[in-house]
């Protein structure tokens, strides 16, 4: 295969760079050899599939340039960044990596739950700073017991109510349909959602109908006390909404993995206690990301070898 | 009961020391200037001591303190009550058990996510704005890793029931085995050490489980290791701990607690793979309160001749 052309849309793990690089023509679109245009004459007829993730995917503009693509392949679960319509129009396969990195998005979840109402940065940086020998920080808030309003309760959603039961709170989800065979609450409107709950948090996936899903409404809702985390998209939220009720406090607290404009990060966020921000890492550590890239490269072999694709997105 | 004296051993809640105050004579030990005769002047007035994990009743003011009859703990540990004493001259002993149990329990927890996904590292990374010049590293998955727990009581057994929801495999070292428990356990901390990744100190502290987290301990645990502590300070060897840390012979460490609190070694302070709290385990307001509801439920049961809530002696 190592004659088929596969195009990397950006930087992502350079263990999946070297695997790809083993098996295929590897072409790197942030270290093309010639310019952009130049490089698509030369090469656009080889390349057969395109290795993307949520940061640059392939739309519209990439397809209609790769008359002989057959496959792209996500290293993410999200598919925001494909444009599927157009796969779907010119039969092109898309595969993502589901289940390999649930486990670590919902952990991280509950990591950002936990930090916020705990203070557990503030409190990391309180010490480290040599200040506890000044006086004791103020008394936080606890989880435990706290009730949890996912919205979204698919494989992530689910894995997060489950983490979430172990620390008694009580669960309500809202999605398109209510799920059977759940004990949760379902609430048909995000906003009945918001108000019913403490916790609020974004697990769905970013299509049309879900961007800026937690708009003024719902922020109202969630209320002085409410706090919000996104392990979603930025696009989830309408962001400078979010930053006027943090400052005002009109809502009590923020745990947030994803941005509108990554990795641009709204300053005024950066001096609050009550929120905490990670830099987009769900499914980042060592094991999950070697997990994800396994799940690529075998997609790819699929593909090629006239197998089924282990996880296609239908 | 405005009559009975309290002593109050230091600060440790606004909303305890306005109740007492309220309720019984209030003496406040920490803003008396000569304590030796404070105590002499009041030893016939005071009969109850309120204490916590910072300041309790030694040895020697009980002895100053010929008409104690309780001491109430706003803590549910014991180690700063001489409770031999207390025995010894039928003194009651109360603490605040379950109320802070899931508060502690949840601390543990995130402790070992701070400390694997590293969220306090990323959480400054971005605020110090290098995310826009690049990805932060990889960290540590937490979900499937082995917990083992140090001691299987009600905030050992709430650390377990969380754990168990992450698929974290677990097992315990206690002084005896619990049947009822369904986790391994082991007869000895090293081969708990030596068979999990994560190690929890969750027991009371006495005089068998002092430095129990030694240098054997920490080597069993290895370079990969991560050890989380939300029960005492002196339940380490915190010389041993931090040279493992900085050698790279433990793989991180989440701590609540400390020997000298509030000091912390300052090597530890530029560490990534080390998370650490000013002491916070029970430290929410609605946990507070609930322990302090429970401090003065005592006492007033006890002065009004009914049974004690949650009494240890």
């Amino acid at each position: 295969m190592n004659n088929i052309g596969v195009l990397m849309t950006c930087p992502m793990l350079e263990y999946l760079e070297k695997q790809l690089e083993a098996r295929f023509k590897l072409f790197k679109a942030w270290n093309l050899s010639s310019s952009k245009p130049d490089f698509f004459k030369k090469h656009s007829n080889s390349i057969k599939a395109v290795v993307g993730d949520t940061t640059v995917g392939a739309d519209a503009a990439l397809i209609d340039s790769l008359p002989n693509l057959e496959i792209v392949a996500s290293y993410s679960v999200g598919l925001d960044k494909i444009d599927l319509e157009k796969c779907k129009e010119k039969g092109i396969n898309v595969t993502n990596t589901p289940d390999v990195l649930t486990d670590d998005v919902a952990d991280l979840c509950i990591g950002l739950a936990l930090a916020v109402l705990r203070k557990i940065c503030v409190c990391d940086q309180f010490v480290k700073s040599g200040n506890w020998i000044n006086g004791d920080l103020g008394l936080a808030s606890k989880f435990s017991g706290k009730s949890v309003g996912i919205v979204g309760l698919g494989r992530i959603g689910s894995a997060i109510a489950k983490r979430s039961e172990a620390f008694n709170c009580h669960i309500s989800y809202h999605s398109r349909s209510e799920k059977p065979n759940t004990n949760y609450k379902y609430y048909s409107n995000i906003v009945d959602l918001a108000a019913n709950c403490q916790i609020l948090i974004v697990a769905c996936a970013l299509t049309e109908e879900t961007h800026h899903i937690v708009n003024r409404k719902v922020i109202d809702a969630l209320g002085p006390k409410g706090i919000l985390i996104n392990i979603g998209r930025g696009a989830h939220v309408d962001e400078p909404e979010l930053v006027s009720a943090l400052l005002e406090g009109r809502l009590g607290g923020a745990g947030l993995d994803v941005f509108e404009n990554e990795p641009d990060v709204p300053e005024e966020l950066l001096a609050l206690e009550n929120v905490v921000l990670v830099p987009h890492v769900g499914s980042d550590t060592e094991e999950t990301s070697k997990a994800m890239a396994d799940l690529v490269i075998s997609n790819l072999e699929a593909h090629f070898k006239g197998e089924a694709l282990l996880t296609p997105v239908t | 009961m405005e009559s009975i004296g309290v002593l109050m051993a230091c600060p440790m809640n606004p909303y305890l020391e306005q109740e007492l105050h309220k309720r019984f004579n209030l003496h406040r030990f920490w803003k008396v200037p000569e304590k030796s005769a404070f105590l002499t002047a009041h030893s016939n007035s005071i009969r109850a001591v309120v204490g916590n994990a910072s300041a309790g009743a030694d040895a020697n003011l009980i002895e100053a303190l010929p008409k104690l009859e309780i001491v109430a703990s706003f803590s549910v540990g014991l180690d700063k009550i001489d409770l031999a004493k207390c025995k010894e001259k039928g003194i009651r002993v109360t603490n605040t058990p379950d109320v802070l149990t899931e508060d502690v329990a949840d601390l543990a927890i995130a402790l070992m996510l701070a400390v694997l996904r590293k969220l306090c590292e990323s959480d400054r990374y971005v605020r110090s704005g290098k995310w826009k010049k690049g990805k932060y590293m990889l960290t540590t998955k937490f979900t499937g890793k082995r917990v083992g727990i140090i001691g299987l009581g009600r905030i050992g057994m709430a650390i377990a029931k969380r754990a168990e929801a992450f698929s974290c495999p677990i097992s315990y070292h206690s002084r005896t085995e619990k049947p009822e428990a369904k986790y391994k356990y082991y007869p000895n901390v090293v081969e708990l050490a030596a068979n999990c990744d994560i190690l929890v100190v969750a027991c009371s502290l006495t005089e068998e489980t002092r430095h129990i987290i030694n240098r054997k301990v920490i080597d069993a645990m290895g370079p990969k290791g991560v050890l989380i502590n939300v029960g005492r300070g002196p339940h380490v060897d915190e010389p041993e701990l931090v040279s493992a840390l900085v050698e790279g012979r433990l793989g991180g460490a989440g701590l609540d607690v400390f020997e000298h609190e509030p000091e912390v070694p300052e090597e530890l302070f530029g560490l990534d793979n080390v998370v650490l709290l000013p002491h916070v385990g029970s430290g929410t307001v609605e946990t507070r309160k609930a322990m302090a509801d429970l401090v003065l439920g005592n006492l007033e049961a006890h002065f009004l001749k009914k049974p004690l809530l949650t009494p240890v002696v």
